[in-house]
């Protein structure tokens, strides 16, 4: 096994991407994720492959249409300003059904908003940004080591899908450094016939397009697409259950919110406090399995978010409502201490789950 | 040593190599000893875990802390602090430079270098980690030393190891480092003047390496 490395958050996805194998980069500095451009920019030359700093955050998401088009895998990166930009691309890419890895940094908002992390583009990655009826896999790394595998993973999904995977991180998840091991499985060979890449005269020409002439055909090409969105969200949901075998109060985060949240329920555990949490690690599609089984057994459910409160709706939507869901949380790129988060669960727990 | 006795002691290195640890911890025990100490932060580069999350040590140790006043706030400008010029115009003080990575961060020791050479009583540390992905070796690290020289128009007097894998450091992983820093010092021709680790490692590693300088690291996150 390779010896680790100490890397950013921001440097992993990078690192990852490159040996997930894509070569085409595209991107526009914003800060909290300017790293993943630097690194790049450093490092894609030496291998042949292509850092490109667009004119702009539009420019950079067609060009990975471009790319992902002749079949090759290829990525971008950003921070929430930057998506809301990249939102017509993003649709786009949908409509003509090609893969491509984005990434959303986050940072507080909304408008230019400030600099420091936040999950407050939750809506925007799971309900779209972009118009029309589409879905992107969005993939919540919560350790600098998720970063770069959820990476990998999302390569592997969007091929396999032919749709976009969003790594939806936060600033702290991009700027902070801890220990990773860089040793992946070998990647999936997944063929691309429909790729624009030369017929040799050996084929019919493919065409890569998002508009359609008759009406009959974009709709049946919506159903159609739907039909592979089905299947995503019955086999590729992915979630993390910490100490949930005999929990009554039911935490749900994602991200870094999650590593504060687990800080505080390991503190309320230690005051007898039988607590557990759902980290969802795909925000859609959402893990609806697990919520379903804890509605049945849990007293209420706390949502821990740097928002002002997005995933709590579809903790409602996969629990049907049948136990009540609180909101826990800090916005604008404050993160929630641990003692705030324990002071929810405990109130909870005297008030018999109501917060 | 990694304490010395010239008037001023700069920190360059590739970016997430520890500087501003290396930077808080020499100036705490430089005002443990005595001394009126100034820290001066010139990150240009990043705006996120800068030395004034060590503010209240500062006060506390009664360092001043030079520093861009929109260090940890919204405000993403490469800005330098008013009182720059203090630091080689009060020679009351000893002053230790925190500087931002890589040659982008050293360009703001360009302005500075004139009267730091003129005083010539300045030491300049490149601190490194072997575990930064994109200095794994002893030629990739001369490179960005050669980089960092070129922007901020000082030449280094000194290497400081501060190999490690955050809260994953053990006293073997220092040790593994032991020759990449002998190496790297012997091809700048530069002293090895200290290894830095985590003081719960410290007891671990004494007597096994030389010129050992025990930090402490800030844990105030939440996450």
């Amino acid at each position: 096994m390779a010896e680790k490395v100490l890397m950013k958050g921001n440097e992993a996805i990078a690192e990852a991407a490159i040996c997930a194998g894509c070569r085409h980069y595209f991107g526009y500095p914003i800060t909290p994720q300017t790293e993943i451009a630097a690194y790049m920019a450093k490092k894609m030359p030496k291998i042949g492959g292509c850092f490109l700093q667009a004119e702009s955050e539009v420019a950079a998401i067609n060009m990975v249409y471009g790319v992902s088009a002749t079949g090759k895998r290829v990525m971008t990166s950003s921070s929430s300003p930057g998506i809301s930009l990249k939102a017509e691309g993003l649709s786009y890419l949908a409509g003509a059904d090609l893969p491509a890895l984005v990434v959303n940094v986050q940072r507080g908002g909304p408008g230019l908003g400030g600099i420091q992390p936040s999950q407050s583009d939750y809506f925007q990655a799971t309900r779209g940004g972009g118009h029309g009826d589409y879905r992107m896999i969005v993939l919540a790394p919560a350790s600098v080591q998720e970063m770069a595998s959820l990476t990998v993973k999302g390569f592997d999904l969007a091929d396999k899908y032919r749709m976009t995977a969003m790594i939806l991180a936060d600033g702290t998840m991009g700027q902070m450094m801890e220990p990773v091991s860089l040793d992946f499985p070998e990647a999936e060979t997944i063929e691309k016939p429909w790729a624009t890449n030369g017929t040799e005269m050996k084929r019919e020409h493919n065409i890569v397009n998002s508009l359609f002439l008759q009406p009959d055909a974009l709709e049946r090409t919506n159903f159609e697409r739907y039909e592979r969105y089905a299947y995503i969200e019955q086999h590729e949901a992915m979630w993390e259950e910490y100490r949930m075998e005999d929990a009554e109060i039911c935490v749900t985060a994602f991200g870094i919110a999650s590593r504060v949240a687990k800080n505080a329920i390991n503190e309320a555990r230690k005051q007898g406090v039988k607590v557990g949490m759902i980290r969802p690690i795909t925000l859609w599609p959402f893990p609806v399995a697990p919520f379903k089984a804890a509605a049945d057994k849990v007293k209420s459910f706390i949502s821990v978010e740097l928002s002002m409160g997005q995933m709590i709706e579809d903790i409602k939507l996969a629990t049907e409502c049948k136990k009540p869901v609180y909101l826990c949380n800090r916005a604008g790129g404050i993160i929630p201490s641990p003692d705030e988060v324990l002071a929810a669960i405990v109130k909870a727990n005297e008030n018999g789950g109501d917060l | 040593m990694l304490t010395n006795n010239k008037r001023i002691t700069i920190l360059c290195g590739h970016y997430g190599t520890g500087k501003t640890n290396v930077a808080v911890n020499l100036a705490l025990s430089m005002a443990r000893a005595g001394e009126k100490v100034t820290v001066a932060d010139l990150d240009i580069v990043n705006p996120y875990f800068r030395t004034l999350d060590s503010a209240a040590a500062f006060n506390e140790a009664g360092i001043r802390l030079i520093c861009s006043r929109f260090a940890n706030t919204n405000v993403d400008l490469p800005s330098l602090p008013p009182d720059l010029y203090a630091i080689t115009d009060d020679k009351s003080h000893r002053v230790v430079i925190d500087v931002g990575g890589d040659d982008s961060g050293a360009m703001v020791l360009g302005r500075l270098a004139p009267a730091i050479l003129e005083e010539d009583s300045y030491e300049m540390y490149l601190v490194v980690n072997r575990y930064r992905p994109l200095t794994p070796d002893v030629p990739s690290t001369v490179e960005v030393m050669g980089e960092i020289e070129a922007a901020s128009r000082l030449k280094f007097t000194g290497i400081v190891n501060n190999s490690n894998l955050g809260a994953a450091t053990s006293a073997g992983v220092v040790l593994r480092t032991v020759d990449y820093a002998n190496e790297l010092a012997q091809a700048a021709g530069l002293p090895l003047v200290a290894t830095t680790v985590e003081e719960n490692i410290y007891p671990d590693l004494e007597g096994k390496i030389s010129d050992l300088f025990p930090l402490t690291l800030q844990n105030n996150k939440p996450f």
